[in-house]
């Protein structure tokens, strides 16, 4: 198969290593990966704080840059940008009152996967250790961030996967499904409301003794590893796509 | 004089607005951490009870889409239902009035209880009445109200404003219920103690005094059926059932959107309804009422119909959905900000994930700081999960979020750093081009870290972001620039 991958702004600029595992993953697994250079963002932060118009540039370009022949199907590291991408850009079209604009919009979110939701139900992954050779002998706790979790209705497929990773041992979070407290700019607008959610995730990751939280998320990851960094917390914070990618011969460090 | 349409129907007034930035007032709200304790133990222990019995319906989703429909059919043929309902509802003897806004409706109402020459009426918890301040009017009119829900009585004793819409009193334990019902309880047992049992007791005798009493009840009304002319009253205490039975005149204040077409849509809602608000498979009390019915319960029995920036709600696209709202107050119970904050944080009537819709939805978004609600979420969705009616919650914020903007673009009022910001970011993330050129910029991202690699502190608006977390140092090159390298020049 023929795989675009949309890196996502932050993965590309601030983790370019979850990138580069998604990329291993499918390449392991005998897949093309192809790249589309005219990505960007998908355009939440704008649409979510309310900036519509500002919005549709980044949206337009995000459609124009994946409504190609040019592979099967696009697959991002992240759940919250694949539910804009499905979800809010044939709204926003909606909204601006762009009737073609929405159904490109629906055409591209319909061929675009989370990486599990693509890893499980498109490529039939059921068992990481054995399909794709993950390994990692730690500890680790999961957070399934709410995108995921709610817009997409990603179920148990990440932390299925999580469970199948050689050497690993992994603990149940408390209150796993309670959001951490990122939600983009509500962050920065509501920093005391945000700042209260992240302490009971610090506090509940911490518990479980674990020496890493998972997610599917980088956002919500940065948000969680901000706050454990910042109370000098021992866990650390790693994606899933860092995780499946880690092998017993390139084992990833924490 | 002449009316001219302008278009928008009027906005609501009463307690429908956020009176503070809701940052501001959240703040606040955050340092109670004995209101907070409350809230996490009230909240966490409804939760688990709604999990449980909404678990037991192998059709609950099924259920959640008959709700939305039935909601979205009755606000679509509103006009026709309302129309219909009043038919009905007068051949059976009842009185229709019609409210377009908080004031005529308290007008109407004080005028009724004044022609019935009481002075004293009792109350059946009502999230109109509260709406519109009716007794706050009351009182200015001399006539008193007395609240005989528990919760609703415990937030009238102690002066207070309710912050939940299913549990007034929710930010309350109870020590402090005790504590209010000796200080101002009249006639109360200076012995009382905080067992539940004790209190329920002591306001019991003191209620009872009241029902037996009054001549004139008000109520809320949880529906409408329009093909029988048939009010409904969903409650658990049984306190309501005496206020809808024993007095001469009861008089009900009821929002529009709670029409619905018919008898039979019952079936639907009364499953919905108290396994999402209650987390109950069934309420105890369930009253329904057609009008008058001769010697016995109340012979003069009237209904004021409310606007109140309900039509302006409806005439709203992307929010409509908000009116399907059955007051069972899931989302506010699921809601991780609401946690936090607790009700009154939200200014409005209305708290929590709806009430950031609807307040906004029905005075507009420019009123007070309302402007403010619809950023009081995460957006995580755990309200849209639980909503019963399936109202997109989330989605509706977002797009109130877009009106707040696009009206204070309008009136210049934007802050200014987020305005930078969001321009700026059009540009970086409108192309591939764009963002991949401020990439190059990255490793100068790195001088802010220290030798951890860490960034403690950013400047401006992003110092929200850094009070509670560190930032990583940004990597010496973005993935864009590896694959050129690494892939593309293979």
């Amino acid at each position: 198969m023929r795989i675009a991958l949309f890196a996502t702004c932050i993965v590309d600029a601030m983790y370019p290593e979850t990138a580069k595992s998604t990329v291993k993953i499918l390449e392991r697994l005998g897949h093309e990966v192809v790249f589309p250079k005219a990505q960007a963002c998908c355009g939440q932060m704008h649409i979510n704080s309310g900036y519509m118009p500002e919005a549709l540039p980044v949206v337009e370009n995000h459609i124009n840059a994946f409504d190609t022949d040019d592979y099967d199907v696009a697959v991002a590291p992240s759940g919250s940008c694949v539910a804009s991408v499905k979800h809010q850009h044939p709204r926003l079209a909606e909204r601006l009152g762009k009737p073609e604009l929405k159904e490109r919009a629906v055409a591209v979110g319909k061929r675009t996967y989370e990486l599990s939701q693509l890893l499980v139900d498109v490529l039939g992954i059921t068992d990481a250790a054995q399909q794709l050779g993950s390994y990692l002998p730690e500890t680790i706790t999961y957070h399934p961030s709410c995108h995921g979790m709610r817009s997409l209705q990603l179920g148990d497929r990440q932390l299925d996967l999580l469970k199948t990773v050689g050497g690993i041992n992994v603990e149940v979070l408390p209150e796993a499904d309670q959001c951490c407290g990122f939600g983009g700019t509500f962050s920065i607008k509501n920093a005391d409301v945000s700042s209260a959610m992240l302490d009971d995730k610090v506090k509940n990751i911490c518990s479980t003794g674990a020496s890493a939280c998972a997610g599917g998320d980088a956002s919500c990851l940065m948000h969680i590893g901000g706050g454990l960094s910042r109370t000098g917390a021992k866990p650390k914070t790693l994606h899933l796509a860092d995780i499946l990618a880690s092998t017993m011969e390139e084992t990833v460090t924490l | 004089m002449t009316q001219v349409f302008l278009g928008m129907p009027a906005p609501g007034h009463g307690n429908l607005f956020e009176e503070e930035p809701f940052p501001q007032a959240a703040h606040r709200e955050l340092g109670n951490t004995q209101m907070r304790k409350n809230l996490r133990h009230a909240t966490h222990t409804i939760r688990d009870k709604r999990l449980k019995v909404v678990g037991e319906l192998p059709d609950w989703d099924d259920l959640r889409d008959s709700g939305s429909a039935i909601k979205n059919n009755a606000m679509a043929n509103i006009e026709e239902l309302l129309l219909q309902f009043e038919k009905n509802f007068t051949a059976r003897g009842g009185i229709v009035h019609w409210a377009r806004d908080a004031s005529e409706a308290n007008k109407i109402v004080t005028e009724l209880v004044k022609a019935t020459g009481s002075t004293e009426v009792v109350k059946v918890k009502s999230m109109a009445t509260q709406e519109i301040g009716l007794n706050e009017h009351l009182e200015t009119e001399g006539i008193e109200a007395f609240e005989t829900d528990l919760a609703e009585l415990i937030v009238q004793l102690g002066h207070d404003k309710p912050s939940h819409i299913l549990v007034p009193a929710i930010h309350k334990n109870r020590t402090q219920v005790r504590d209010i019902f000796l200080k101002e309880m009249p006639g109360v047992d200076p012995t009382l103690t905080d067992e539940p049992a004790k209190l329920a007791e002591a306001a019991r005798s003191h209620l009872r005094r009241k029902f037996l009493a009054s001549k004139v009840a008000i109520s809320g009304a949880n529906f409408a059926l329009a093909d029988t002319g048939t009010l409904g009253v969903v409650e658990s205490e049984g306190n309501g059932r005496m206020c809808l039975t024993l007095p001469e005149t009861l008089i009900t204040v009821m929002g529009i959107e709670k029409v619905l077409p018919q008898w039979e849509d019952l079936e639907v809602f009364m499953q919905l309804l108290p396994r999402s608000s209650t987390g109950e498979r069934m309420n105890p009390y369930t009253s329904l009422w057609t009008g008058v019915t001769e010697d016995d319960g109340p012979q003069n029995v009237h209904i004021v119909l409310l606007d109140n920036g309900r039509t302006r709600a409806l005439s709203d696209r992307f929010g409509r959905t908000a009116l399907n709202c059955i007051r069972c107050s899931a989302c506010m119970n699921v809601c991780p900000v609401y946690e936090r904050t607790g009700g009154h944080a939200y200014g409005s009537t209305y708290p929590g994930p709806i009430g950031a819709i609807l307040s906004p939805l029905m005075t507009g978004i420019e009123a007070e700081d309302n402007g403010s609600l619809p950023y009081a979420s995460s957006l995580c969705g755990a309200c849209y999960d639980a909503c019963p009616v399936k109202i997109n919650i989330p989605e509706i914020l977002v797009h109130l979020r877009g009106e707040d903007v696009d009206a204070k673009r309008e009136t210049h009022k934007l802050p200014t750093q987020m305005d930078l910001l969001m321009k700026g970011g059009s540009w970086a993330l409108g192309k591939g081009k764009n963002i991949g050129l401020l990439e190059k910029a990255l490793p100068l991202g790195r001088l802010m870290a220290g030798k951890d690699k860490k960034i403690k502190k950013l400047p401006g608006i992003a110092a929200g972001w850094t009070q509670s977390r560190d930032v990583p140092a940004p990597p010496n090159k973005s993935f864009r620039d590896w694959w050129s390298d690494e892939k593309e020049s293979k």
